[in-house]
């Protein structure tokens, strides 16, 4: 398996050989920097092709087919059009708030994306408390979304921002307690050590009953985290015309619609790398023959592999199923997720102290 | 007893005519309130179903109002007309608190005609602006020059009249909505309305606390413009009512001509007026059902729905060369025979469809989250049902036999078996369970129908000018989405007196108000979509 440390310390050393120590690593920082924001750019147009092409799929019809081969090129005319269309002001809105609004949705979604493996030696952000981090930044998001809908002075909006507060902060609780079913198992909170423990076998077959179980968990509170469909409730179309987001045009719209799909393909891959082995490849242990061969697919294969397949998966939940109502959101977290989550807990910690995982 | 009886018995004035049909009762408006109680309340003969309410100008004799009524019960049909004869100050009293659907029937006749109704608790306009000058059905209005294009204020107060005293009429004002409520508009531009209509609503959180239908915004006036047209150029307004029903409407008015004329027509005609309109109720069946799922938010139905009404609308583009609003019917008759491939291509739709419907069942219908957004929503009582007048499938999942197919056939369905759908759990999913079953239904009259069309004319011979003779007449059919009505009223020469439309969306959105109070928003979508109206067919 190809370690990519090699290729960022070799950068390093041949940086430091010309340049004082601070500014090699400023240079590094700041491209590093353009990295992160070309790939989350990247990956926001191929989730929107996707998501264009799937929910096409699933409605028998065909999808973007005129811009391009298979309409690959429409995304870039409508990222075009977004970056040329004029940003309406409104009137009696804070406009201070309204124009910082996207941008804390953006810094939010960035910040958590940093913090995925994308392949060996490829982290960005990784330390010993990384999960802990993520979980963090990835909830940063809210603010902005509730700034947004107060900010624009419509009573749309403020319905949406205050159902988008209530639901958002809810799930936080049941991603926390999945996520912490995981910890107890691997016992750290960092990435590179969560996808390390991996290579004996996923810890979503290791954890077995409990962490199938969270997953699940996870998988559930996730979508509502992202406001997608079933839970798309901040947004309901028909009901609230766009929610939190109606006043909004141009690219400020374009960065809560961007962050949206980012978002989406953020807890597919952090789900891929805490329960299905990251950019691990599929390892059973006591076989090395076919483990060495599984280690000839390159890690970021895997790990992109692995969270489109899930972000296909929460395609395909948004599009079969109608929306549910406030009351039963939260109905279903705080009777059934929270509880659920909980006993697992319990269970997993169980597990861990008499050894009855893999 | 007999109506007759009582009535002569009680109401010495009262004049009776009587029709093979109904009984026409002509009356003074200063004794409607008493006639009305006495009619609602007799034990004999409970009208509590008012089938329509129209506004009359009758020139010297004064304005009048008339109304439709039916006991649900044993089916006695009466026509009640009360004469207003001061021109100058038409007052009359309100019979709203009895039959609910006279709330927004009232508001129509005074902003068409500008009688004013005692007790009504909301005396505004319905559909024209607050500004608009005169009363535009009236026989001797003249329009103001030129068209007002100033914004609108809003304006959240209404006006009550009361009786003081000494028997004078007063008005009063009142705040519809206080300032401190948080009302939010659901419309006019909004996706979950269908079209151009407007809540009010003003909400508790996410309840729902009160609830102000604003009608009018797609107006034209229907029923002022076919005082101004020959009997064959009226037909052509009718499908641009209820767009979904096209076929129904044109079906109603050239019925009520071809009675009131007497023409008798081929057995032929009314085979092919029953499959169309069968096929016109499957297309607008499949409609809602795409429509109600995008309001639930379950897009990929919405495309299923729409994929398989395309199968229905190609066969009725073959023969009437319409897709929306299809002009077909004509008084005498059908505009044009059947396609050749008609009857082929029907059966071939009779064979696609149970799939179809199999999988809207498997991906929607038994969804849980659809049902626990859906059961137990929106609860229209079968006492409601009845006063608020919201036949069709709205009134049959409230467990309310009101099919005018079953009530008073027309066409050829005394002769076909079918099932009228009707469910008693009175709540959203009830009314689309009602509506699924219904397209079934429909498939198994067509199925029947199809192949025994009789040979013979598909249009009977009719004069040039169409002249009816003097009278008033009522004819019925079961539209889409209710009993769409056609009230003509005729004094012989070739232009209607007064043609008057029941609508089959007005009783629907009159009822809103009720049925969605204390819940949420997301309900009244729900409740909206349940209820399935056409916003040109409210407005007219």
């Amino acid at each position: 398996m190809f370690d990519f440390s090699k290729v960022t310390s070799g950068i390093h050393t041949w940086l430091s050989e010309y340049l004082s120590q601070g500014l090699a690593i400023f240079i590094e920082c700041v491209a590093v920097g353009v990295a992160i924001l070309a790939l989350y750019a990247i990956i926001a147009i191929i989730m929107i092709y996707m998501e264009r092409k799937v929910c096409a799929a699933f409605q028998c019809r065909i999808g973007p087919v005129r811009v391009g081969p298979f309409g690959v090129f429409q995304l870039i005319a409508d990222v075009i059009k977004m970056l040329i269309k004029e940003i309406v002001i409104i009137s009696h809105s804070d406009k201070f708030l309204y124009n910082l609004a996207p941008y804390i949705v953006i810094i939010g979604s960035v910040l958590a994306f940093a913090c995925l493996p994308l392949s060996q030696g490829l982290e960005i952000l990784d330390f010993n408390i990384g999960v802990f981090f993520f979980l963090a930044v990835s909830s940063i998001g809210v603010i902005g979304i509730l700034l947004a809908g107060w900010s624009s002075n419509n009573k749309f909006s403020l319905i949406g921002a205050m159902r988008s507060g209530a639901q958002m902060i809810s799930y936080e609780l049941s991603i926390g307690l999945s996520v912490l079913t995981i910890i107890a198992l691997t016992g750290t909170m960092q990435f590179s050590e969560i996808v390390a423990m991996q290579s004996s076998g996923w810890l979503l077959f290791k954890g077995h009953i409990p962490a199938v179980i969270a997953f699940v968990v996870y998988l559930i509170a996730a979508n509502a985290e992202c406001n997608r469909g079933p839970f798309d409730l901040p947004e309901a179309e028909s009901e609230l015309t766009a929610g939190f987001h109606t006043e909004y045009s141009g690219m400020h719209f374009g960065l809560f619609y961007v962050a949206e799909f980012v978002n989406l393909f953020i807890v597919s891959a952090f789900a891929a790398t805490v329960f299905l082995g990251g950019w691990m490849p599929f390892h059973i242990s006591g076989l090395d023959g076919f483990n060495r061969v599984m280690d000839y697919i390159p890690g970021a294969l895997w790990f992109f592999g692995k969270s489109f397949f899930l972000v296909w998966v929460l395609m395909w939940i948004k599009w079969t199923f109608p929306r549910l109502r406030v009351d039963q959101i939260l109905q279903m977290e705080w009777k059934y997720l929270v509880p659920i989550g909980l006993v697992n807990l319990t269970i997993m910690a169980l597990c861990v102290v008499f050894g009855w995982h893999f | 007893m007999s109506v007759q009886n009582k009535i002569n018995q009680q109401f010495p004035t009262a004049q009776i005519e009587e029709k093979p049909d109904r009984l026409i009762i002509s009356i003074n408006a200063e004794s409607l309130r008493e006639f009305a109680l006495m009619l609602y309340n007799e034990k004999d003969f409970r009208f509590d179903f008012m089938r329509s309410l129209t506004g009359m100008d009758w020139g010297e004799a004064g304005f009048g109002v008339v109304y439709h009524l039916e006991s649900t019960d044993n089916k006695h049909q009466l026509e009640l007309k009360a004469i207003i004869p001061d021109r100058e100050k038409p007052f009359i009293d309100t019979v709203s608190d009895l039959w609910k659907t006279a709330l927004l029937n009232e508001r129509e006749v005074y902003d068409y005609f500008g009688i004013v109704f005692i007790g009504h608790p909301d005396m505004r306009r319905l559909y024209l602006r607050k500004e608009w000058e005169g009363f535009p059905l009236r026989k001797d209005y003249v329009r103001a020059e030129g068209l007002d294009m100033s914004n609108e204020e809003p304006d959240d107060t209404t006006v009550t009249w009361y009786r003081d005293e000494k028997g004078i009429p007063q008005a009063r004002r009142y705040n519809l909505f206080e300032k401190e409520e948080y009302v939010v508009n659901i419309g006019p531009q909004h996706p979950a309305t269908h079209g151009v209509l407007r809540f009010r609503v003003s909400l508790e959180g996410e309840f729902l606390k009160k609830l102000d239908v604003y009608c009018g915004y797609i107006h034209r006036g229907v029923e002022k413009l076919c005082e101004g047209m020959t009997y064959q150029q009226t037909i052509g307004l009718t499908d641009r009512l209820d767009y979904l029903s096209s076929l129904q409407n044109r079906h109603a008015l050239c019925m009520c001509v071809e009675k009131a004329m007497g023409l008798e027509l081929s057995e032929r005609i009314q085979y092919i007026r029953t499959i169309m309109d069968e096929l016109q109720r499957i297309n607008s069946h499949l409609l809602f059902f795409a429509t109600f799922c995008m309001d639930l938010g379950a897009l990929t139905s919405f495309f299923y729905g729409f994929r398989d009404r395309e199968k229905v609308l190609d066969i009725l583009e073959e023969t009437t060369g319409g897709r929306l609003t299809m002009h077909y019917n004509v008084i005498g008759g059908v505009e044009d025979d059947i396609h050749p491939n008609f009857v082929k291509r029907v059966k071939e739709l009779l064979a696609y469809l149970p799939a179809a419907l199999e999988e809207y069942r498997k991906v929607f219908t038994e969804n849980v989250i659809a049902k626990n957004r859906l059961i137990g929503v929106g609860h229209l009582s079968r006492e409601n049902a009845i006063s608020f007048g919201t036949t069709g499938p709205t009134g049959r999942g409230s467990g309310w036999a009101c099919d005018v197919r079953k009530r008073i056939p027309y066409g050829v369905y005394d002769k076909v078996d079918f099932k009228e759908v009707i469910r008693g759990e009175c709540d959203s999913y009830a009314r689309y369970l009602v509506r699924m079953d219904e397209i079934k239904e429909s498939m198994r009259i067509i199925e029947t129908l199809i192949d025994n069309i009789p040979e013979g004319n598909f249009r009977e011979k009719t004069k040039a000018v169409i002249r009816v003779p003097e009278g008033s007449y009522y004819t019925a059919v079961e539209a889409s989405r209710g009993e769409f009505g056609v009230y003509l009223e005729s004094n012989g020469e070739k232009l209607p007196y007064r043609l008057k439309f029941r609508s089959t969306g007005l009783p629907l959105v009159a009822c809103v108000d009720t049925i969605s109070r204390g819940e949420k928003i997301a309900d009244l979508i729900a409740i909206g979509g349940s209820l399935d109206y056409v916003v040109p067919d409210i407005d007219r």
